[in-house]
């Protein structure tokens, strides 16, 4: 499978990027590691005419320790998050999360910014940087903003960037010593998870996000407020699919999702000690 | 447009067109072609090169995305035509291959793997593959040959 002619532009910088995204509207697409992108040309689910290659924009690729946050360039590889010290220390979630994502090919080339602008439901990082509750930067013509990563997923495949914005970075909160666990259930190696759970302690509060319960990432927050009132993890972890809106494919019903939901959200808060 | 890469140690200048994917600009272009394309949708890694020293799928990826980089496949491997690679001197000692179909793309993300951590458990191993897929079913000796490339013993 080939995917459709487009033009291809290579920017050097994010102003760069910006100015050709600005150029070209919602005919342009951005080009990270392509790996949601590129699939999704070759089956033309996406027929971008304009591909704008940011792959080579250098200062974009960091995990910097910025005090009570961790800041990360959006072009940071899915390896580079798996096996950075600072993240295994400081935020253990997030690089562990980072290691689920597909196989080792798809982790060397995809990147933390490019999963998340793809706002995937089913996929593993928006959930876990939903839990951690983290900031996103995106830059526009008109400069940068803050976003937070609540208001940030927005629909199916959907994220609060408009046409000529690009995310640039991703700020993370420290959470050393916190409680964590990710439970991803599968089927088969490398796939996207059928149902995933990724649970943090901030501050002496259990922070739940679901992966492929819904149109969007979301917060399991009957289970947190279940927990904030002094239920067990047993009794939390039956409200895990409340409020949400499983879809239905060849892998699962709604229905087996649910049940999904509450057993790997139980899987999670015994396997963390979140309580 | 022009497409400025290296490829096995060899410096190419190519025109190619922006939606030719690398592995397809390998094979066609190059001739290259032990470098094979599998399900063609980056889930069995038969198309598994090496861009910068790490495992990629050639299927997805564009071969101007590999402009000004260093690509290896497994043609590239060996140091010289008369000598084996260690890695695919252990799959022939261990018999880690049946009908050969996925044997480039396990051997090149199995130099990755072991680049990356040169001691790995048979569990690592395992799931340092999960990218390939042997239609064979042919994973225990496959999972041998890298075990016992890493001194380790496979047994």
């Amino acid at each position: 499978m080939i995917p459709a002619a487009f033009d291809y532009k290579k920017a050097g910088s994010s102003e760069e990027a910006v100015a050709l995204i600005v150029e070209h509207g919602d005919e342009a697409k951005l080009l990270a590691g392509g790996h949601s992108l590129i699939p999704m040309m070759k089956l033309r689910l996406a027929v971008p005419s304009v591909l704008v290659d940011i792959a080579g924009v250098e200062d974009l690729s960091y995990i910097d320790d910025r005090g009570d946050h961790i800041a990360i360039g959006a072009l940071t590889k899915h390896r580079s998050l798996e096996t950075s010290d600072l993240l295994i220390t400081e935020c253990p979630l997030l690089a562990h999360v980072a290691s689920k994502v597909g196989d080792p090919q798809v982790r060397h080339r995809g990147t933390l910014g490019g999963s998340l602008a793809h706002s995937d439901p089913a996929s593993d990082l928006p959930a876990a940087v939903l839990a951690l509750g983290a900031s996103l930067v995106a830059e526009g013509p008109n400069g940068q903003r803050e976003i937070a990563v609540a208001d940030f997923f927005t629909g199916y495949f959907e994220s609060a960037l408009s046409d000529d914005e690009m995310l640039t970075e991703v700020r993370v909160p420290k959470a050393p010593g916190a409680s964590w666990s990710y439970q991803k259930f599968n089927r088969r190696a490398q796939d996207w998870a059928i149902v995933g759970v990724a649970a943090v302690e901030v501050q002496g509060a259990a922070q739940i996000a679901l992966v492929n319960m819904a149109s969007t990432p979301l917060r399991a927050e009957a289970v947190e407020a279940a927990l904030a009132g002094g239920a067990s993890a047993a009794e939390a972890a039956e409200a895990a699919a409340e409020g949400t809106d499983a879809p239905t494919d060849l892998n699962a019903s709604p229905e087996y999702r649910d049940h999904l939901a509450r057993v790997l959200t139980k899987r999670a808060l015994e396997a963390s000690g979140i309580s | 447009m022009e497409l400025s890469v290296t490829v096995n140690g060899t410096g190419r200048v190519s025109e190619v067109e922006p939606r030719t994917l690398l592995v397809y600009y390998l094979r066609d272009e190059l001739g290259l072609t032990g470098t094979n394309v599998g399900c063609d949708t980056s889930s069995c890694g038969a198309c598994t090169v090496h861009v910068n020293g790490e495992s990629v799928k050639s299927c997805t990826m564009l071969a101007v995305q590999a402009d000004g980089q260093e690509v290896t496949t497994i043609e590239g491997l060996a140091p010289s035509s008369e000598e084996l690679h260690p890695m695919q001197e252990s799959f022939q000692n261990n018999h880690g291959l049946q009908c050969g179909y996925c044997t480039p793309g396990m051997v090149m993300a199995a130099c990755s793997l072991l680049d990356e951590n040169p001691a790995p458990t048979e569990e690592e191993v395992r799931e340092g593959l999960e990218g390939n897929l042997c239609r064979c079913t042919g994973y225990h000796n496959i999972v041998k040959a890298v075990l016992a490339c890493s001194g380790q013993d496979a047994s």
